[in-house]
This record gives structure tokens, C-alpha cells and sequence, in this order.
């Protein structure tokens, strides 16, 4: 789709001829994200990106409490509960229960009010149009659990903590390039240093969780640590706080006032954590003793067979998660400077687009999804993925030996002796790494195979998770080192906007020593094509444009074949069948813990 | 005495060992890409984590010695606090199946030991080998399958927020304990039913008891009063020195059935790579083992006046 046609399909949502959601299915169809495209109609004038009816379940319980006690269980237990100091999830998840943002992200991509009155937009005002400024409207009449009122105060504070380097929160990143304006006692502005088209990150999701200012202001810097609200938080959430023990479970109770109508529906909730995933998923689907479970990474053939038991259900959410295989652009063997995969040199067998291509060739994505992931893992050929209706036309996954032994014969490797191919010296045999993961073997060895019947030999390596994934800098068996030819995992998308995914591959973020590897470019490839226009998109405020932008930059990534897509990782998680969770793709699982309810 | 250079040592290899590991506690803020690199360096700056070893070495020898434990990385608790809070539930959990392991491998290896190669003594030692070869991480799930899942008697997952009151209370949480006690119970009590068997196999047969015997005393006193008071001695040892794991948890088995003891707080802290809380830990273990030992010394003075000091 060019500019035009979606500029003609934005004029269309304008005159009323094409609904929003209309409008927002057709864009995911194209491969941006829901959020990117309801920002897109935000920022073009067409409607808000606020959520419409149907973007959330309807709520349906007449009055607040009598839901009796939710149970759920992490596998994953929580450590502590101050939302600027989580690391991880299950901590984001857990502060959650009791903090707020000013908004949150429903799976369609909508932002959805919480403690703001409305959502920003150019129509209402809240958009400058010059993408420099967000004016947020506080909802009245708030109240911390501990009855204090909730104003622009608490706000503005919340980002003096963040952004404080001395408190050392893991949010900062989200604050410390804006600059935040009390207006008045209940609206406050957001201003950006440069034309902003993704605005909807401070104070939004779990990054966004405001902090009371009158019992944190005490405790800044060096005592930040102290403060006693970090492990009895008092927040504006549908929950308050009871117990909590780290590490193992957290009790909350009904917050009789509450500023959602009829919310919360039930009177306790308990999240316990610690055990593994299997008997997590056991305990809801099977002896129903949990009401929820997060985060199955189990087998798919389990979840089946356990759901038969017909006590639960299995909820699959799609997000923008995808396990990739990356091809080295640099060569691990050969060391500059003391420095393997140095930007300096080229991979001697994957400089060949053929070799490349023939590689992308080789896995059987749809095997990956029938025999390993199951439901968990659907088959995709794009790195940048979004919901469910996924359609790219650009680009088609496909498994095709004999093809690929047709490009290599070509391109002149010649099967030797062995029966691996070579050319002027050059092996087709590859050290291919991941982390140790039941799937994750068993995908190397469905790659292996195919390889082998086309000429190649893949060498599998498997590194224990907490080395792979550690930024230890004097380990060379990290994956931002990618001392081997090929590796294999999960990168996530935590945010809905596309930004601070796809600068996974600008060249100014190459993973090496200079940056002690912290570069988020580890497949090392640069294009200038690629450079250019994520610079263009960074500023970009012309929302079609930038869309056009993103699918094109997908397209130059994958299309250059040193990064072979194979499956999205949707969160898996099981609910009791009565059971009505509102989970989302672009926020936290207890995102909106204040509409869940039972229904029967 | 040798106590104090020993412990140092312990804790100059723990530290060591644990700075040369692989790993950091912020490893997951690594692969998200909403989190800039430079949150995570800070992050490890303001903790001190970028410092050559022996200064964190130092830093942390000296608040140990001022009674600082330090503070988790984590949680950002601090550890005696998150230590404290789960020794309750462990020593209960523990304590109890240590307790039944006693009761089972005491009276059982006494009795097989005054019989031995009956009938009784060969299905002793059968069921001993049984429990002990099997490991715990099998026994649990498999109670787990039976108990919980087949028949749906027992929960599978430790509550520690039982509301309930009066003895409703109690049958909860004697309810929730009876898998895991009974699973590490088992486990210690077929090891140690063994060792008590053959300990006083060892006494029954010297001059002493023959005389006990000779002189008409009846067969229960001279058991009680004079093979199992000298067979206890390698006994008491043994299980002297158990004991430290009574406070040190179970890290399988209160994974398995999610008990929030000291060895789920243990192997967390080691997969999340939290240097305070396992250096904390591991410390309070080599005290304890160094602590009972101790104890171990004056029991056997005790029970054998020969062996204490004049």
C-alpha cells in the first residue's frame, strides 16, 4: 500500500464511510501495528485513539465487590513492588495490582483512560500539532488508598523520581528526555525536545505507574531504598495493599473507593508465585484451584490434553514477540583488535546473498509450528509482527530444498568430499547458537537436518539461558558477543510503537566492544538505506508516511536475509472458564485488573 | 577457635566464586528494548557491581561484621529481613519431616537391627532401599499425580495466607504440609533407618551387652540402656550435621510444592544472580554447620562421658 491509497483510507474514516475499526483491521492486515495505526488517525485528525466500545469486553457485574477471592499464580514470584524500581515482569505485574497509569494499551492497540480523564487528540486539544507537546486531563475526585486526593502533583513528581538518576529506576528511559508542565491542579503537559510521533510513552503502561508524591517526596536519591511504600504500596488501584512476603505471595482487598463505577467485582486477590510453568498450568486447568496462570511456556500437546479436563481455557494473546535466527554479518573467527565478529570484517560464507537465501530456505517454519510451538508459536516471515491478522505482501516464508540447492549450485559452492559445500577455501559449515530450551534444541535439529540435505553443515551449540542472555562482558558465550555464525531467540516488543524495536538494525547501534556490547544491532548489519529512513521516521510526524516507513524497513531487514524470521511467541496464558480477563498484547497481564470478573 | 578463620575462608571462596560466575541481576532489562543500555549501567554503578572483587570483597566483610547484611539487588529488601521471613515456614516444613524421619528411622533400624535377616528386617531394608533411591523430585510429582490430581485430596500449592481461624487453621495447614513432609521425611528416614540399623549392629554384638545380657537383664533394658546409647554416638553426628538443612530448606522439594522456604529464596536469588542474598545465605549455612558440629561435640559427652574433655 503507498502513502496515497492510506491517505485516501484516512479521508474515507473522515467522512464516515470507513469505520475506525475498519480502518485499524485493514492497516494491521498490512503489517503495522493497531497502535500504530490508531496514532496514525489520532495524529491525521481522524478520531482519537481512544478506545471505542468493543476494544475492551463489556463489564457487565451491577455492583462493586461480592466476587469472592481471585487467585492467581506466577511461576515467576514477585520480589518487590515499586513500579519504577521492576525489573522484569512479574514485579511490573505485581505493582500493578495497586498503581495506575494515566492510560493503558488494550490488545487492539487503543489506548484505554485510567487515571486520565480522556485521551489526548488534536480535537480535544491534547495534541499540539506540531508533535512537541501532550496535554493530559487528570480524572477527578481520585483518591490514594490512603484517601488522599490524586492531582497534577503526584504526576509531575512521579517523573522527578524517574528521571532522577540517583533513584536508579528502571523506567527512566521513559522520562528523562521529556520535559513535564503542571498546568493546573489536574491537567499536566509533556513537552519533547523534538517532534514526537510515538507520545503516548510517559505516564502510559507499566513504565507509567504514578507514585503518590506525599509518601515517596522523603525518599529520594541515596534513601530511596527506604521507603516503606516500596513494599506496602499505596496506590490509586482497584486493590489495596494487605501482605505481602517477596518472593513468594501478595494479598490485596477490594478499594471501596475505587473510581471505576461497579469496580472492582471481586473482594480479595491473591497472586502467588515460585514453581515451575507445568504445574502452574496444572493447577487451573486441572484441580481448578488457581483462577489464572501466566506465561505457560509449556508444550502446546500438554495445554490440549490438560484443557480436555474442561475446567479452563487456554488464552493465547499476539503481540509482536518473534524467535528469529540471525546470520552473522561479521566473522566470528577471525579477531581484530582482540575482538571477534569485529565490524571490520565480513562473514566469508554469508557475504554471498546466495548462501543467505539458501539459508532462509532451509527451515520448515510450519513444522516449527505443528511439532514444537504449537499454538504458541504461529509461522511468520516478517520481523516486525503485529495482531493477529497479520498478512504481508511483500514477503512469503518457504521451505524448499531443492531450490536452495539450485541457488548454492550456481552461485559455484561445490559439495566436497564430505558433502559439504565449499568455494575457494570457504566451508558451508556454521556454529549455530541459542540458549538451552527444550524447543529451541529441537528447532536446531529440524534446521540441522535440512541443511545437511542441501550441503551444509550446521554445528548446534547451546549456552545455559542466564550465560546467553547476560550482558557480562567478559563472557564469550553471550548473545550480544555473537561470537558464532548463527544464533537463534526471542526478541520482544514490549511497546506498541515500532521505534525502539526496529533500531535493532541501524548501524549506530552495533553491538561491539566500543560500546562494551550493549549495541542493539547484534547481527552487526548496516545499510544506509535503513539508517536513512529510521532517521526520517524518528521525526517523522506525518503518521502515513511513517507507517510506509516502518513496513519498509521490515521489508530492506528481512529481505537481506541476515535475519530469517520463523515464529511469533504469543503470551500463553490458562483461566478458569467462568472467568473474564481482560489481557492485552501491549500492556501488563494485570493491566486492567479492575474489569476482570466472574460471570455464573 | 578454628571456627573464625574457617568461616573467613568460606566466605572468600563463596565471593569468589559468585563474582566469577557468569550473570547479572539485570540481565532481563537487558533483551527490552524499551530500556536504554545506560539505565542498566547505572543501575549496576549505583550498586557498586562495577568495582574490582576484593573492594566488594571488603565492603562486604565489613557490614557483615557491623551486623549489615547487605541488601538484596532484586528486591531491594534487606536480606536478613527477606531470610527472617521465610524461616518460619521452613523450619516448620523441615523441622517437621526432619522429626518424622527420626521417629521412623530410631524405633524401625533399633528393631531390625535386634532382629537381623528376619522377615521383618528384609522388608525393612527393602523399603529403605526404595526410599532412598528414589529422589525427591520424582516422589513429590508423584504424590502430586496420586493425591492431588487423581484422587483431589491435597492441595499442591503452599498457602502461607491461610485465613481460616481456630482449628479449621491448623487442618489447613497440616493438610498443606503433609505432601512435602512426607516426601523429605520419607527420603531421610529410609537413609538414616539404614545407618541406625547397622550402628547398632555394631554395639549388639561386643563384650559389654553380652554381659548386660549375662547378668539377667531383661532384653528391653539392655537394648535402651546399653546398645542404642553407644550405637546413638555416629548417629547423633549424622544427623548433627543434617541439621543446618533444616534451616536451609529444601530447594527441590519446596519448589516442586511451592513452599516459600530459605532454599526457594536461595536458588532464586542464584538464577537472578542476586550476589547479597546467596552470600547471605550460604553464610548463615557454613555457621550453622560449623554451629552444629559444635553441638554434635557436647552431645557425644553426653552420651559417652569418655569422650569430653577433663
Amino acid at each position: 500500500m503507498r502513502e496515497d491509497d492510506l491517505r485516501q483510507m484516512i479521508g474515507r474514516v473522515k467522512r464516515g464511510s470507513l469505520s475506525r475499526r475498519g480502518f485499524v483491521t485493514r492497516m494491521v492486515a498490512l503489517g503495522m501495528t493497531a497502535p500504530m495505526a490508531t496514532q496514525l488517525l489520532a495524529i491525521a485528525g481522524a478520531g482519537s485513539a481512544q478506545a471505542q466500545a468493543g476494544s475492551i469486553p463489556a463489564y457487565t457485574p451491577t455492583r462493586r465487590g461480592g466476587g469472592g477471592a481471585l487467585r492467581i499464580l506466577y511461576w515467576q514470584a514477585s520480589t518487590l513492588l515499586n513500579p519504577h524500581f521492576a525489573v522484569g515482569t512479574t514485579n511490573q505485574e505485581s505493582s500493578r495490582v495497586f498503581y495506575e497509569p494515566l492510560a493503558g494499551w488494550a490488545t487492539d492497540g487503543t489506548l484505554v483512560p485510567i487515571l486520565a480523564a480522556e485521551i489526548p487528540s488534536i480535537e480535544n486539544g491534547g495534541l499540539r500539532e506540531d508533535g512537541r507537546a501532550v496535554t493530559w486531563k487528570l480524572k477527578r475526585g481520585v483518591k490514594w488508598h490512603d484517601g488522599q486526593d490524586f492531582t497534577a502533583d503526584d504526576v509531575v513528581f512521579t517523573w522527578e523520581y524517574a528521571r532522577n538518576p540517583a533513584n536508579a529506576t528502571t523506567t527512566s528511559g521513559s522520562y528523562r528526555d521529556v520535559n513535564v508542565v503542571k498546568v493546573d491542579s489536574h491537567t499536566v503537559r509533556v513537552e519533547f525536545e523534538r517532534p514526537t510521533p510515538f507520545w503516548a510513552d510517559a505516564f502510559v503502561a507499566s513504565a507509567g505507574c504514578i507514585i503518590p508524591q506525599h509518601l515517596f517526596s522523603g525518599f529520594v536519591g541515596a534513601t530511596a531504598r527506604d521507603a516503606p511504600t516500596n513494599l506496602r504500596p499505596v496506590g490509586t488501584g482497584p486493590y489495596r495493599f494487605v501482605s505481602f512476603a517477596p518472593g513468594d505471595n501478595l494479598i490485596g482487598a477490594l478499594n471501596p473507593t475505587y473510581h471505576g463505577e461497579n469496580r472492582p467485582y471481586f473482594d480479595t486477590i491473591e497472586v502467588k508465585g515460585g514453581g515451575d510453568a507445568v504445574s502452574a498450568a496444572r493447577a487451573v486447568l486441572q484441580t481448578g484451584d488457581f483462577d489464572y496462570a501466566w506465561n505457560l511456556q509449556v508444550e502446546d500437546e500438554l495445554l490440549v490434553r490438560l484443557e480436555a479436563a474442561n475446567r479452563g481455557r487456554v488464552n493465547i494473546v499476539d503481540g509482536g514477540n518473534i524467535e528469529f535466527v540471525q546470520l552473522n554479518v561479521t566473522d566470528p573467527n577471525r579477531e581484530v583488535d582482540g575482538e571477534r565478529s569485529h565490524i571490520s570484517t565480513q562473514h566469508p560464507a554469508f557475504r554471498d546473498p546466495a548462501v543467505r537465501q539458501a539459508m532462509a530456505l532451509l527451515i520448515d517454519r510450519n513444522a516449527l509450528q505443528q511439532f514444537i510451538y504449537g499454538r504458541g508459536g504461529p509461522a511468520t516471515a516478517n520481523f516486525l509482527n503485529n495482531p493477529p491478522r497479520f498478512n504481508s505482501t511483500n514477503l512469503r516464508h518457504e521451505f524448499n530444498v531443492q531450490r536452495a540447492n539450485e541457488i548454492l549450485d550456481a552461485a559455484g559452492w561445490v559439495r566436497g568430499r564430505d558433502g559439504v559445500r565449499a568455494k575457494d577455501g570457504v566451508r558451508l559449515s556454521f556454529v549455530y547458537q541459542t540458549s538451552v530450551n527444550a524447543p529451541r534444541q529441537r528447532t536446531q535439529a529440524i534446521y540441522r537436518q535440512a541443511a545437511q540435505r542441501a550441503g551444509i553443515n550446521l554445528d548446534l551449540k547451546s549456552v545455559t539461558a542466564s550465560v546467553f542472555f547476560s550482558a557480562d562482558v567478559a563472557n564469550p558465550d553471550t548473545f550480544p558477543k555473537f561470537y558464532a555464525d548463527m544464533q537463534m531467540y526471542t526478541t520482544t516488543m514490549p511497546q506498541a510503537d515500532p521505534q525502539r524495536f526496529m533500531n535493532q538494525y541501524v548501524s549506530w547501534e552495533v553491538s561491539q566492544r566500543a560500546n562494551n556490547w550493549q549495541g542493539r544491532n547484534i547481527v552487526r548489519w548496516r545499510n544506509e538505506e535503513y539508517d536513512n529512513i529510521f532517521r526520517q521516521a524518528e521525526n517523522e510526524l506525518d503518521p502515513v508516511k511513517r507507517a510506509e516507513m516502518f513496513i519498509r524497513l521490515n521489508d530492506l531487514i528481512v529481505g537481506s536475509n541476515h535475519i530469517i524470521p520463523l515464529v511469533k511467541r504469543p503470551l500463553v496464558s490458562a483461566s478458569l472458564r467462568n472467568l473474564r480477563p481482560v489481557l492485552s498484547a501491549w500492556d501488563n497481564t494485570h493491566w486492567l485488573l479492575s474489569d476482570w470478573f466472574r460471570e455464573g | 577457635m578454628i571456627a573464625i578463620p574457617s568461616l573467613l575462608g568460606i566466605s572468600v571462596i563463596l565471593f569468589t566464586v559468585l563474582a566469577l560466575a557468569p550473570g547479572d541481576p539485570f540481565e532481563e532489562l537487558a533483551t527490552n528494548p524499551a530500556i536504554p543500555p545506560e539505565v542498566r549501567l547505572q543501575l549496576r554503578a549505583s550498586l557498586g557491581m562495577d568495582d574490582p572483587i576484593y573492594i566488594r570483597y571488603f565492603r562486604w566483610l565489613f557490614a557483615m561484621l557491623q551486623g549489615e547484611w547487605g541488601f538484596s539487588f532484586v528486591s531491594r529488601i534487606n536480606v536478613d529481613q527477606l531470610i527472617l521471613q521465610r524461616l518460619p515456614t521452613t523450619l516448620i516444613v523441615i523441622g517437621s519431616s526432619q522429626i518424622l524421619a527420626l521417629a521412623i528411622a530410631l524405633p524401625v533400624g533399633v528393631l531390625a537391627a535386634t532382629r537381623p535377616y528376619s522377615i521383618f528386617d528384609q522388608v525393612v531394608n527393602t523399603l529403605a532401599f526404595v526410599g532412598f533411591s528414589l529422589p525427591t523430585f520424582f516422589t513429590g510429582l508423584l504424590f502430586i499425580m496420586f493425591f492431588s490430581i487423581w484422587l483431589g485430596w491435597l492441595p499442591f500449592v503452599y498457602n502461607t495466607n491461610i485465613t481460616a481461624t481456630g482449628w479449621q487453621w491448623w487442618w489447613e495447614h497440616i493438610r498443606q504440609s503433609i505432601m512435602p513432609v512426607l516426601v523429605l521425611g520419607l527420603f531421610q528416614g529410609a537413609a538414616w533407618t539404614r545407618f541406625v540399623r547397622s550402628a547398632v549392629l555394631d554395639v549388639i554384638r561386643l563384650d559389654h551387652v553380652t554381659t548386660a545380657r549375662a547378668k539377667g537383664l531383661p532384653e528391653s533394658r539392655v537394648t535402651i540402656r546399653h546398645v542404642v546409647r553407644n550405637a546413638l554416638i555416629p548417629v547423633v553426628t549424622l544427623v548433627a550435621l543434617q541439621m543446618p538443612i533444616v534451616f536451609g530448606g529444601a530447594i527441590v522439594t519446596e519448589q516442586i510444592f511451592r513452599v516459600p522456604g530459605i532454599g526457594s529464596l536461595l536458588i532464586t536469588a542464584i538464577l537472578a544472580n542476586d550476589t547479597p542474598v546467596i552470600m547471605a545465605v550460604t553464610f548463615v549455612f557454613a555457621c550453622l554447620v560449623i554451629f552444629f558440629n559444635l553441638l554434635a561435640d557436647i552431645i557425644y559427652g553426653w552420651l559417652d562421658p569418655r569422650i569430653s574433655y577433663r
